[in-house]
């Protein structure tokens, strides 16, 4: 059983929340398993967000709060530094063997931290999302696209047509359930990029960029390495 | 609008196909309302509920729901829900926490007054302090009035117990609400994969004239002792008419047993019937408890999970006859009172068994790894842990 516990944390506006939908469509697009939990505090701008997906290749019973996750998405830095977060430390209920996934260009752990990590055997990956995004989509909106493409490109859950199969149905579908906020920000993003189409093309190409950077460093995982427990 | 033709029941709940999709439970209370030939829905906003209202407004707007409107509050709402039903309508309210204390007095004289209908009730924190997360303590508050009450683990249950609610509440042997509870956000907000039967078919509708008494007629009871309440006769007369009222009230609460093992396949579900420690648990804390009995399983331990889906009628008997070999029985629950347990335990014999927990509160999610630690515990062994928590 190939098994992800992810909390993901970020701030408000860096579509923490979206991401989580498109990391579950994408796994119902690939005919495998998905549950997700976002974190229903107050939303507003650069306020802490969490939200939380489980993945599988078998079904999902377990709901709520990732509380022992076994992947750790950090969206935006000050998580670490400034300690936005509902979860703090930011490692809280890691367990053994898990990954911490990054937004940062620079190592931005505090040693006791490491060390921490270190004997919870974690694997830290560093990604400069923000970076990524600013320069292939042309704007720092496609953060969570960067994140979402280096895990898959670490889990190899799914395909891209599956990632493309998701963003379409978030992005030009009409089944979406959002908040008021969230579609105030939609109608922003989709100001930004003129059109949906080409948010979309923006959007894979980031998602493309950062699976291949998965592939280039060997981070990619074997078939059936992690079994959650 | 799809064209919907009217099915029988037993083959819309039981035997059309399905397809599967993925949403959430407000959506999956939405799709059932859709199928369920529903005459009028009635509610007030509360958080988590609101958005399974708004989809239901939606449906009206549609033209699936003949008639919707926001009452002025619960206590409206819910006594309107009881005005349109004995006028001969199918409906339909749901409601949360704070939001289902304020409509008790109305919901729980619905029993009495014989007011089929379909309730749904998306939990949430009713004690203080304040918050809107799914501690489903106001369950408890649902368990001595003679309400049907069943208990949803995920956005299946939520569809599959909402539509056949309406045929278990309105027959004749029955006639008796049904609440359709289950925890706000953690399915509400949630997707989860379901099963739909097509969106082309709908329950026949009410039919006010199959019922234990006549509608409307204002001589005959039920709404004789609402017009003209016994209280208004000598006191032993009113103790009298109270005590035949009530006791037919849960006989036909009893009666429902049938109909729900006819819809719903039964009051329980069990994983694992040889098992020597057994999780009992119903709702989220069923889903919680089914992650920790296959985790246990791969760990070589021999664990059960028994999903009680209705809390009203309790499974009393099946529980006396599943448990009676177990070594020890978890009960995980989200609230403080720990009222299944309560209800476990006053049902089997050797109640020490049952181990009181764990529990989470204010709406915290169950982490499995909680519930593997008293599997743990009661089987004797010893783990090391180096996660911090």
């Amino acid at each position: 059983m190939k098994r992800y516990n992810i909390r993901i944390a970020g701030v408000g506006g860096q579509g923490v929340v979206t991401s989580a939908h498109i990391l579950g469509n994408a796994m119902s697009a690939a005919g495998k398993y998905a549950t997700l939990v976002p974190f229903f505090g107050s939303e507003k701008r650069m306020a802490p967000v969490e939200a939380y997906v489980r993945v599988s290749d078998q079904p999902i019973y377990e709901v709520g709060e990732v509380v022992y996750p076994n992947v750790i998405m950090i969206y935006h830095p000050q998580v670490i530094t400034h300690g936005k977060s509902y979860t703090m430390p930011f490692y809280t209920g890691l367990k053994e063997g898990g990954m911490v996934i990054i937004n940062s260009d620079a190592d931005i752990i505090p040693d006791e931290d490491r060390k921490v990590l270190e004997e919870l055997d974690a694997r830290i990956f560093y990604i400069p999302a923000t970076q990524i995004a600013r320069e292939i989509a042309g704007t720092e909106l496609a953060t969570n696209m960067a994140m979402i493409g280096l895990f898959f490109g670490i889990t190899k859950l799914v395909s891209l047509e599956h990632i493309e199969k998701a963003l379409i149905e978030r992005f030009l579908g009409g089944t979406f359930v959002a908040s008021g906020g969230t579609t105030a920000l939609d109608s922003a993003i989709e100001k930004k990029f003129k059109k949906k189409q080409e948010l979309l093309a923006k959007n894979m190409e980031v998602i493309k960029y950062t699976i291949r950077m998965a592939e280039e460093n060997a981070w990619c995982e074997e078939e059936e390495e992690k079994i959650a427990t | 609008m799809v064209e919907q033709k009217v099915v029988d029941p037993d083959y819309l709940i039981l035997e059309a196909p399905r397809e599967r999709k993925f949403i959430t439970g407000s959506q999956a209370f939405a799709e059932a309302i859709k199928r369920a030939n529903v005459d009028i829905a009635i509610a007030y906003p509360i958080t988590p509920q609101s958005e399974t209202m708004h989809l239901v407004g939606d449906l009206w707007a549609q033209g699936y729901v003949k008639d919707y409107y926001r009452a002025e509050e619960e206590y409206g709402a819910m006594s309107a829900i009881a005005g349109a039903v004995r006028g001969g309508a199918r409906a339909f309210s749901a409601t949360s926490g704070p939001g289902l204390l304020r409509g008790l007095e109305a919901i729980v004289s619905w029993p009495g007054h014989r007011i089929p209908a379909v309730l749904g009730v998306m939990t949430r924190v009713v004690n203080a302090p304040l918050s809107i997360q799914p501690d489903n303590v106001e369950i408890a508050y649902l368990l001595h009035s003679g309400l049907i009450v069943l208990h949803a683990e995920n956005q299946q249950d939520v569809f599959d117990f909402t539509l056949a609610g309406f045929p278990i509440s309105e027959k004749v042997d029955v006639y008796l609400p049904v609440v359709v509870a289950t925890e706000g956000f953690f399915v509400t907000h949630a997707k989860g994969y379901v099963e739909l039967p097509p969106e082309d078919m709908k329950l026949p509708p009410r039919d006010p004239y199959k019922a234990p008494v006549p509608p409307t007629d204002c001589e005959i009871p039920p709404a004789r002792i609402q017009r003209d309440a016994p209280v208004q006769k000598s006191n032993f007369m009113s103790y009298l008419i109270h005590a035949v009222w009530q006791q037919e009230v849960w006989s036909a609460n009893e009666r429902a047993r049938k109909w729900i093992k006819h819809y719903l396949g039964g009051l329980v579900e069990v994983v694992n019937p040889k098992a020597e420690v057994f999780i009992v648990a119903s709702g989220c804390a069923a889903a919680q408890g089914r992650e920790a009995q296959r985790y246990a399983e791969m760990e070589g331990l021999n664990v059960g999970l028994v999903k009680v889906k209705s809390i009203r009628p309790f499974p009393a008997q099946e529980l006396r006859e599943i448990l009676k070999d177990a070594k020890a029985i978890i009960v995980p629950e989200h609230n403080i009172v720990g009222w299944l347990c309560k209800e476990v335990k006053a049902v089997i014999p050797n109640g020490e068994r049952v181990v009181e927990g764990p529990r989470v509160y204010g709406g915290m999610t169950l982490p499995v790894e909680l519930i593997m630690d008293e599997i743990y515990r009661v089987l004797g062994i010893k783990k090391e842990k180096k996660t911090l928590v």
